[in-house]
């Protein structure tokens, strides 16, 4: 039986704890009284996951069964969410292989023989072969891949787009076209987080710059509280009134699914559990992976973290008409992810791991962490910040002044230009997006590389500024001074300079959280 | 008899001789040494229409650096004369009457030694008022010299006493200082690298370089012609401050010239094997400001097809001319200044440019050393001019 999420108060017998850096980990020692927030233990895996796919397969939520949807001289059109997800990736098979397995099977039965499957990355990178094989499977890579039936979403391909409408509130909705010319379209989704899944699959994973841009902008995203929770976010507001229009258009029969918390493999799984409950193998192996994290050179700690795969378990499988679905999916998710916590506390730390969902293969470059930090982990709360407004932020990474050329060519030159210009959110939209969003050298990377689209350094910047916008202070403990004060940031090399720092705006004994994630958690506050 | 700098030996000889590297007290101290300060003879007027100038401030300009250091190109060694008084941006005061001058008259140099000055016919350049290209500047009433601080009969500003021929003055306005003065020579050159840049309407122009002759071209790109963005590549802080006070849309660092020139025009950008990376695409005009082979490979590889490529510091040989010929590049260069209208505009821009401070070190002859020194790494110490000042060495 699983434990729910727990909250701990520092108190003097409390060992160090585990804060992640980058691509390693410290042993911190808090202040007395810092409350300390945990994931629930992992929830148990389903036993039968193939049973349980066929199960949503046949009883869907507020549909009809897949089965009865299929038809021989159909279009058929599979969709799957990118290598953004899950993270860390999953181990094979990968639940999005398992469940187009069966919807392929159904179809063939069927005698549908028009089939296309589409990687829906909307504005992020293409993925490569090798991770589709990964993601779907040798069998179903090898069966469509080469006929050129299975491949990824191109946004900026005008041949290739459909547009299908605007919305009450004038947002234009345009999504890949084969999609959208399809009498079925299949949409298979892993929900790790609960900002994805529901509407934010088809109109966002499909759509084009043209229709993303009336949600990913500074205005909603900074009128997001938080992403976690669609009823309160305006990019799920604007989202759900684009999925509501298209499915007037476009039958669209969804399936999501749901991963428990197991997301470090062997010999990592300490870092699944509570330090206090470490045995002595547990203590031992820490001691020894943080020691080689310590002497490794930095591109074999990339190797070693890069090539993590979580031994996650599958928690739920569900299928039928999209909003229902979702209903069903945040139930599980909020199950193994939401912790209470009482009241809001002057400060919040947290460290940031070494990936997020924009740097699969690659170095997290200081907006990625940015991002990760004050975008999604500062937003995993239900009602309210577990900040208060005005309080202070304090996260741990090293932030390299780095970035790979190859999947964040834009985000090179926005660290470099834009942000020299001003970090205000609303600011840089107004007088850098557009020229990014339509540079040809980005759209041709984009389009025939493995970049992602030059808009992006720009919508992960957004993310952040909701936290931009509630607290007093952000300053980053152990990280690269030069980029961390680029960004309008400060750098402390331990956490006492750090809260040193902060009681200018906090006072010198403000009370302080520690959301203790990965794995990952929602914060609860009442 | 006076005090005067003078470069002493062959340049051939120095630039075989010369050691490589090592910083300029070495080089000027050491055996090699092409320079010293010496007390001479006045140099006397040549002919009609010649008269003493008495230097009071002297600019040092890059080209005498590279001079001082052998890195100018032996092409040169044909057009100067030994032992020669460097100083060619002079602001200085007239000892006789020289034709419609009275003596007393604050006065800048033209240093080009043209046809007019030497007494020979004029040739087809001067008969079209282009005195900067000059055919005959190694014959007539003075000996070889392309310049005056380059000749051996004329002496320098870098001495107590020059000549000049009325061709080459220019009266001073009352109102302007002589700190604003010396720097008018310099000027003009770049007015005239701004004409030879033709920049389109609402163009974009690179200026590689940050130092008096990046800078003073920035300025003259923005006062007078219709040029668009104006990107500066600049190393220094103090460099990067004045770059956008005469006139930079934005200042680049030399390591971020093609991604950045890249965003700024929405090119294309191409990374060869063992090469440097190229733009398709790219600015209207790049102006080498440096003179260096490096500062020359990026402007070539960095301007649209069809685009224009102005070398206005005295280039560094070893450049890949590729882009020249698959872009289509014009090519130009642009030497002094061709006559009055150059000094007139540079005039008004000396008196209403932010110019103060420009002028960051003023040494007497004898701290020649550390003059050179200081002009030498002017950029890094955040200067722009360092001049010698003339009232207190005689
Ligand atoms: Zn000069
Ligand atoms: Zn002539």
């Amino acid at each position: 039986m699983s434990r729910p999420g727990f909250v701990l108060e520092v108190d003097d017998r409390t060992p160090p704890l585990i804060v992640h850096e980058g691509e390693g980990f410290r042993l911190e020692k808090f202040p007395l009284g810092t409350r300390v927030v945990y994931s629930p233990e992992s929830l148990p895996a389903l036993r039968d996951v193939d049973g349980a796919i066929k199960h949503a397969l046949e009883e869907p939520e507020n549909s009809e069964p897949l089965r009865a949807l299929l038809r021989p001289g159909m279009k058929l059109t599979i969709a799957f969410d990118d290598v953004s997800l899950p993270l860390p990736p999953m181990k094979r098979p990968d639940i999005r292989q398992r469940v187009i397995e069966q919807v392929l099977t159904m179809a063939a039965e069927a005698g549908v023989d028009d089939v296309q499957i589409i990687a829906a990355l909307a504005l992020h990178r293409r993925m490569t072969p090798s991770e589709l094989k990964h993601a779907l499977g040798e069998r179903v890579y090898r069966s469509f891949a080469p006929d050129g039936l299975l491949y990824n979403h191109d946004a900026e391909d005008p041949d290739n787009l459909e547009f299908i409408g605007t919305t009450d509130q004038g947002e234009e909705v345009e999504i890949n076209k084969r999609a959208a010319q399809s009498d079925l379209l299949v949409y298979v989704n892993i929900n790790i987080v609960p900002m994805d899944g529901g509407h934010k699959s088809v109109p966002i994973g499909l759509a084009s710059y043209r229709s993303l841009r009336h949600h990913h902008n500074s205005k909603t995203m900074v009128h997001s509280r938080s992403f976690m929770d669609h009823k309160k976010s305006a990019m799920h507001h604007s989202a759900w009134r684009m999925g509501r229009l298209l499915k007037d258009h476009l039958k669209i029969f969804t399936i999501e699914t749901t991963l428990n918390n197991d997301v470090f493999p062997a010999p990592y799984e300490f870092l699944n559990k509570r330090e206090w409950e470490w045995n002595v193998r547990d203590q031992a192996t820490m001691l020894a992976a943080k020691r080689g994290l310590a002497l490794a050179p930095s591109k074999m700690k990339r190797k070693i973290f890069q090539g993590m795969q979580a031994p996650y378990g599958i928690t739920g499988v569900h299928a039928g008409e999209t909003e229902a679905v979702h209903e069903k999916t945040l139930e599980n998710v909020y199950r193994q992810q939401a912790v209470e916590v009482q009241g809001q506390s002057d400060v919040l730390i947290m460290g940031v791991p070494y990936l997020c969902p924009y740097n699969v293969d690659a170095v997290m470059n200081p907006i990625l962490a940015t991002c990760m930090g004050l975008g999604y982990f500062f937003n995993s709360y239900r009602n309210k910040p577990v900040v208060r407004p005005g309080g202070a932020v304090i996260l741990y990474h090293p932030v390299p002044y780095e970035f790979s050329q190859l999947h964040h060519p834009s985000y090179v030159d926005f660290f470099e230009e834009v942000l020299a210009e001003s970090t205000d959110p609303a600011t840089i939209e107004q007088r850098f997006e557009k020229q990014y969003a339509t540079d040809p050298w980005y759209i041709h990377l984009y389009r025939t590389s493995y970049a992602y689209h030059g808009v992006h350094p720009f919508y992960m910047w957004y993310w952040a500024a909701h936290a931009m916008d509630h607290v007093g202070d952000v300053v980053w403990v152990g990280a690269d001074r030069r980029a961390v004060e680029r960004m309008g940031f400060r750098a402390a090399s331990t956490l006492a300079d750090a809260l040193e720092m902060v009681s200018g705006t906090v006072g010198r004994s403000p009370s302080i959280t520690y959301t203790h994630n990965p794995p990952h958690l929602i914060s609860d506050v009442r | 008899m006076m005090l005067a700098l003078e470069m002493y030996r062959s340049m051939p000889r120095y630039i075989a001789a010369r050691a490589v590297g090592g910083r300029v007290p070495g080089i000027l101290t050491g055996p090699a040494a092409p320079v010293r300060l010496v007390n001479r003879a006045e140099p006397r007027s040549v002919a009609a229409g010649w008269a003493r100038v008495k230097p009071i401030l002297s600019g040092i300009c890059g080209s005498d650096l590279g001079a001082l250091f052998g890195q100018t190109s032996m092409y040169f060694s044909a057009l100067v004369s030994m032992p020669f008084v460097p100083g060619h941006e002079v602001v200085g005061e007239l000892v006789d009457d020289c034709e419609d001058l009275p003596a007393g008259t604050r006065v800048v140099l033209d240093p080009v030694l043209s046809c007019a000055a030497r007494g020979v016919e004029r040739c087809q350049s001067c008969a079209n008022g282009q005195t900067n290209r000059c055919d005959r500047v190694t014959v007539g009433h003075v000996s070889p010299g392309l310049q005056t601080g380059y000749c051996a009969d004329t002496g320098g500003g870098w001495g107590g006493q020059l000549v000049a021929h009325r061709s080459q003055l220019h009266a001073v306005p009352d109102g302007l200082s002589d700190e604003r003065a010396v720097l008018v020579e310099p000027i003009a050159c770049a007015v005239h690298t701004a004409m030879r840049a033709q920049v389109p309407d609402g163009g974009s122009v690179l200026v590689s370089g940050a130092g008096a002759v990046g800078l003073f071209a920035t300025l003259a790109l923005r006062e007078l012609t219709p040029a668009g963005r104006i990107s500066v590549v600049a190393k220094h802080a103090r460099q990067r401050e004045l770059a956008r006070a005469f006139g930079a849309t934005d200042v680049l660092s030399p390591d971020e010239v093609p991604a950045r020139v890249r965003r700024a025009t929405q090119a294309f950008r191409l990374s060869p094997d063992r090469s440097g990376e190229f733009l398709l695409g790219g600015v209207d005009v790049a102006i080498d400001a440096v003179g260096s082979k490096d500062s020359l490979s990026t402007t070539l590889r960095v301007t649209r097809a069809g685009g224009r490529v102005v070398l206005s510091g005295m280039p560094a040989a070893g450049a890949d001319l590729s882009p020249v010929w698959f872009r289509e590049l014009e090519v130009v260069g642009t030497y002094a200044t061709q006559g009055r209208e150059a000094f007139a505009r540079a005039f008004d821009l000396a008196a209403s440019a932010p110019l103060d401070g420009v002028v960051g070190g003023r040494y007497p002859l004898y701290r020649w050393r550390e003059a050179l020194d200081h002009a030498h790494s002017a950029g890094r110490l955040g200067t722009v001019k360092v001049a010698f000042d003339l009232r207190s060495s005689r």
